[in-house]
């Protein structure tokens, strides 16, 4: 009696066909996200080997040891691996402890209302600022109205600003993914919020923070704009003055005031040259560049995968 | 006054419906729960705190409606009601959790004898009164650090640098916590590694470390297993001879196992407070005999 008041719906037959039906679609958008993945993959390694190979002829311990010169076969890329170094470490010393600050800040103190929403909208906001815009910005106000000059400081300052939102949206999700419960069981044994914050929030969201970092490096390591903007010298023939001198206090911040230029400003110089030889060249420093990013990027996966296994809530 | 005469009409009338709706003649089941016979009938001798008229805001939400009731020393006092009737809101009273949130609002007063310092007042730091005051969470929650760093972070916040004093802390408060035995050969092993049963004894160790006047339970088994549980209450039963407890629990066996005084609370009023032996055979209220012998909750 009760089979015969069982709709068609819920047949057996249906219920297969049904299924089987929803399995193909299932198998379906199996295959596109595989054809979708391997095109975007594929451009980016058919991208790269053709730098590889434009560049080939020039790997070499010169191309790294020379420094720029008009005969192509000669030039290499000395004076941009040490200034992109070296902004760098400029940018991460800036941009880091003012972005985990404001993180901190953020989601740990900031009380919830209007103002700190619109703070945080505006972060948010700032990621999405072309980058030339930070470097009319810096122009203006690092380079004249800091008097920094065309210098090392100018353009790591110009890069921190431009990481900035990265380094403190990443420090904010690092941060949100400590469960409460820890929170609670730090001030349930009378700790204050500075304490909760060094003795347990940092520590556990440390891989979540130096991801974003070097997230946020790599983005900076690639940026042309806003360098161009501020002045970098796209021909260099020395290199910034030595941190470390001969004479006491044997540390030396010159370097901080030096000119520069950068991996990416001396491959803009060298595609726009007439000559052809130079192209290898610019092949071969974007070749390199790109290698630094998919390095500095396979550090942040790997410190993410060894804090996951360390703490697993 | 109005306001309150009238809320506190609402839980026994809404009882009294449902009441009415049973078929005429039902008998009122005898409440069966095994109650600890040994444990003779005593009134508070000493009282450890005194909850007087208490109130409790969030925002314009009022969340407790003038509790009073005392927390005996050295005993094992449970709060039990169904889901929503305040009772962890109420234990969170005691430790100032809720001051982590913004818009909340005591009023009223808990009184921690023997000092008279009333916890919810505006004078006292909420910090001070969770140093004082321990708690143990519904989930279990170590650190994600060693065994030993666990233990060890209440006497560190209170300035103990001392390895050996710090060693011979931790060794104290694990085994007052019946889990050195388990723990001893790798103290420096990361507590996430322990059983679930083991992290709740861990945090139980964590929170003694630091000697509390009283120690709150937020429902501190309902994420374990049977045999988790019949550990962690063994312990509990233990504990009564060197702190206070106040336990909130939703099972009803486990109150009637562990507490001397138990209260009933229903829609964030006290319905009834009592020995523990008291309520769980003879309730003087109607809805705490509903709500015991399982007719709602």
């Amino acid at each position: 009696m009760a089979t015969a008041n069982v709709p068609d719906y819920l047949h057996p037959d249906s219920i297969r066909t049904g299924l089987s039906r929803r399995k193909m679609l299932d198998q379906v958008f199996v295959i596109v996200g595989l054809v979708l993945m391997f095109a975007c993959l594929g451009v980016l390694a058919v991208l790269f080997m053709n730098l590889v190979l434009d560049g080939s002829e020039r790997f070499g311990w010169d191309f790294f040891t020379n420094f720029p010169s008009r005969r192509a076969e000669r030039a290499g890329i000395l004076g941009a691996w040490v200034g992109t170094s070296l902004i760098m470490l400029v940018t991460a010393f800036c941009a880091v402890p003012v972005g985990v600050a404001a993180a901190i800040y953020l989601e740990e103190y900031a009380p919830k209302n209007w103002f700190t929403a619109i703070i945080e909208i505006n972060v948010t906001n700032l990621a999405g600022v072309p980058s030339i815009v930070y470097g009319l910005l810096a122009l203006g106000l690092f380079v004249y109205q800091f008097g920094l000059g065309q210098s090392i400081a100018a353009a790591g300052l110009t890069l921190a600003l431009l990481i900035l939102p990265i380094v403190i949206v990443a420090t904010r999700e690092s941060i949100r993914a400590v469960p409460k419960s820890i929170r609670e069981a730090a001030y349930g044994l009378g700790a204050t919020r500075w304490e909760v914050t060094k003795d347990h929030v940092l520590p556990y969201s440390t891989g979540g923070i130096l991801t974003g970092m070097i997230l946020g490096l790599s983005r900076a390591i690639g940026e042309t704009a806003p360098i161009i903007t501020i002045g970098a010298l796209s021909f260099i023939a020395f290199l910034p003055s030595s941190p470390i001198t001969s004479e006491f206090p044997f540390i030396s911040f010159q370097w901080l005031n030096d000119p520069f230029t950068a991996m990416p400003i001396q491959m803009f110089n060298w595609v726009s040259r007439p000559d052809q030889a130079f192209q290898a060249n610019a092949a071969a420093a974007g070749a390199i560049l790109l290698g630094m990013t998919l390095l500095m990027n396979a550090v942040a996966i790997w410190i993410r995968y060894r804090f996951r296994k360390k703490i697993n809530w | 006054m109005i306001e309150t005469t009238s809320t506190r009409g609402t839980p026994e009338s809404t009882l009294r419906n449902e009441e009415n709706a049973r078929p005429a003649g039902a008998v009122t089941p005898r409440v069966n729960i095994a109650v600890d016979d040994t444990r003779q009938s005593r009134a508070i001798t000493s009282v450890k705190a005194q909850v007087e008229n208490l109130n409790f805001y969030y925002g314009q939400n009022r969340a407790l409606k003038n509790l009073s009731i005392p927390i005996a020393d050295k005993q094992v006092t449970a709060l039990i009601g169904p889901s929503g009737c305040g009772k962890s809101t109420f234990l969170r009273c005691f430790n100032r959790m809720h001051d982590l949130q913004p818009d909340t609002r005591y009023e009223g007063s808990i009184t921690l004898h023997p000092d008279n310092i009333n916890l919810v007042g505006a004078g006292i730091d909420p910090i001070e009164v969770r140093m004082r005051i321990g708690m143990v969470f519904q989930k279990p929650n170590p650190f994600p650090k060693t065994i030993f760093e666990n233990v060890a972070y209440g006497l560190r916040l209170r300035g103990v640098r001392n390895r050996a004093t710090l060693a011979e802390e931790v060794e104290k408060a694990l085994r007052g916590a019946a889990l050195w035995d388990e723990v001893k050969d790798r103290l420096q092993d990361s507590a996430l590694a322990l059983s679930g049963g083991q992290m709740q004894r861990l945090c139980i160790a964590r929170a003694l470390a630091t000697t509390p006047e009283i120690l709150l339970f937020d429902e501190p088994t309902s994420a374990l297993d049977p045999i988790a549980t019949a550990k962690i209450e063994e312990l509990i039963s233990t504990l009564r001879d060197q702190v206070t407890v106040l336990i909130v629990t939703h099972n009803m066996q486990q109150a009637a196992r562990v507490s001397d005084y138990t209260a009933f609370m229903y829609l964030g009023e006290l319905i009834e407070f009592d020995e523990a032996a008291k309520i769980f055979t003879n309730p003087s209220k109607k809805a705490t005999e509903d709500y015991i012998t399982g007719r709602y909750g």
